[in-house]
């Protein structure tokens, strides 16, 4: 029993495979899975199962064959599969049906899914029944012999699917040039139109994605968790700068104060360092101030002289003689009476009449020179002349070398 | 070559008019061009192959599109847009390609 129906079931599926294999050749060798898919997507939408289930089949039956309950579905199959069968050689497709179809389909015909599974695959075939309008009216023979109800089953799906699809039939005319054709155009237009509909708001809509997104550069089109996450991003590479700038500003603070008080430091420094200068002599200096010219006086009145400016608060001192000789006045300042004339003070030689330019207040100084029996009054006394002028801008312009000390040094 | 025409058409529509997207379909249209495209290259490989169906390309294309969209929204819904629409993208350019190396082989027999 199980042999012969074996046997059976070799021959339809062998002869089945053929037409089978056939239709992914012409698309590709390699690719036979995936002609089933992009030749026909529309089977996947609306019957994917259908042609899946219809290729694993064939491909099964040589490795399950034995089984009863795997053959089964195997042997459903060729029952429609001599609608692929028939034209080719129809003359040993009536001995194959006739026998399997019925046999097999009789002890699985009670299980509801195999008949959609046999119906899945008359609509391959019913698509190309045009083709082959023959083996339709074999097939309705073949099983109304067997007046079961799974052997009735198939006929009226057979003939469901290809009654209401007049469309399938028109989409098939094309394969089938012969017949069809007549029908062909009007029924391309409903069909072709909408194909043309769809093409076109494909191109547009391909246009309008390419010309978005090459104007917004991103971020209109991206999810709210992305925008979500570049902002939080955002967020905190914000407050990192904003550490950042308030680092930087303390900083900046921190040095132009310093640099504000290193500029302090340094103008009180230069102006200590000038009044120092003007005191060791190093700096020439002008301000208000008496110019006193003194004729037939030693040296020892110039000394008077001298202290008692300092005593009246004269700040800078100049000697000048009338060779052109000046001497400015400091700490260290000696005069020494020469021979022949003349003092000698810081060793240069001047001669009479002497000019002595004093900063300092004009007139305490004069006031100071002019006492009883102060400088004046000696210097005249002993022959000599003393004239004194307050001028507002007295210059002097004398400056002694800066000395080196040997052995002071500063305490602090 | 009429259908030819009428993608230029489109093309040339899209560049005329230059609409801007609305933003609720900004997410959507990228992986909805890339399904209409495995459609249309599946088309012409089916055409090629001589099994062009018109109700298939209709059915094929607007599903395509319609699912490419759809599993995208529903990864957006998910929380994994980004990721299920790579997949998406992965899945039909795998598609595409096929389609044009069938269609290579038609064409150039190599």
């Amino acid at each position: 029993m199980t042999e012969d129906q074996n046997q059976a079931r070799d021959l339809p599926t062998a002869g089945r495979r053929p037409p089978h294999a056939e239709n992914p050749d012409p698309g590709t060798g390699d690719a036979a899975p995936e002609s089933n898919s992009p030749s026909a997507e529309a089977n996947r939408v609306q019957s994917t199962p259908s042609r899946d289930e219809a290729t694993v089949p064939t491909t099964r039956p040589p490795f399950t064959a034995p089984d009863d309950e795997v053959t089964a579905p195997l042997a459903r199959p060729p029952a429609p599969a001599p609608a692929d069968d028939r034209p080719p050689a129809p003359a040993p497709a009536d001995d194959r049906p006739s026998a399997p179809a019925p046999a097999d389909d009789r002890p699985a015909g009670g299980e509801p899914a195999t008949s959609p599974e046999s119906g899945r695959d008359l609509d391959g075939p019913t698509r190309r029944i045009p083709m082959s309008l023959e083996p339709v009216t074999v097939e309705t023979e073949a099983p109304a012999p067997s007046a079961t109800g799974p052997g009735a089953e198939p006929v009226p799906e057979a003939v469901d699917p290809a009654v209401p699809e007049e469309e399938a039939q028109a989409e098939a005319a094309p394969e089938a040039p012969a017949a069809a054709k007549a029908a062909a155009p009007r029924r391309l237009t409903s069909a072709g139109t909408l194909i043309l509909v769809l093409l076109a708001l494909f191109g547009f809509t391909l246009v309008v994605q390419l010309r978005s997104n090459d104007g917004d550069q991103g971020l209109a089109t991206m999810r709210q968790e992305d925008l979500v996450r570049i902002l939080s991003d955002l967020d905190a590479s914000d407050s990192r700068l904003q550490s950042q700038i308030s680092a930087l500003e303390t900083s900046q603070r921190q040095l132009s104060s310093g640099v504000a008080g290193r500029q302090a430091a340094l103008a009180e420094a230069e102006k200590r360092a000038d009044e120092l200068g003007l005191l060791a002599g190093t700096l020439p200096g002008r301000g208000p101030g008496l110019v006193i010219t003194m004729d037939k006086v030693k040296a020892s009145a110039i000394l008077n002289a001298v202290q008692e400016l300092r005593g009246a608060g004269g700040e800078v001192l100049q000697l000048g003689g009338s060779n052109g000789q000046s001497v400015r006045i400091v700490a260290s300042s000696y005069f020494v009476d020469a021979e022949g004339g003349g003092i000698i003070a810081d060793n240069a030689r001047l001669s009479a009449p002497y000019t002595l330019s004093v900063i300092g207040s004009p007139q305490t100084m004069q006031t100071a020179l002019q006492i009883p029996g102060g400088v004046v009054a000696s210097v005249n006394s002993n022959g000599g002349s003393v004239t004194m002028e307050q001028q507002a801008e007295v210059e002097v312009t004398a400056v002694r070398q800066a000395k080196t000390l040997q052995y002071a040094r500063p305490a602090s | 070559m009429i259908a030819v025409l009428a993608l230029v058409a489109g093309v040339v529509l899209g560049i005329v008019f230059h609409p801007s997207v609305p933003a609720p379909l900004l997410p959507y249209l990228p992986i909805a061009v890339v399904a209409a495209l495995d459609a249309v290259f599946g088309g012409v490989r089916a055409k090629l192959d001589g099994i062009f169906d018109d109700k298939q390309f209709v059915v094929s294309f607007i599903s395509n599109v319609l699912v490419a969209a759809l599993i995208v929204y529903l990864g957006d819904q998910l929380g994994v847009g980004g990721q299920l629409s790579t997949g998406v993208v992965v899945v039909l350019g795998v598609r595409i390609f096929g389609n044009v190396a069938a269609i290579r082989r038609h064409l150039f027999r190599a």
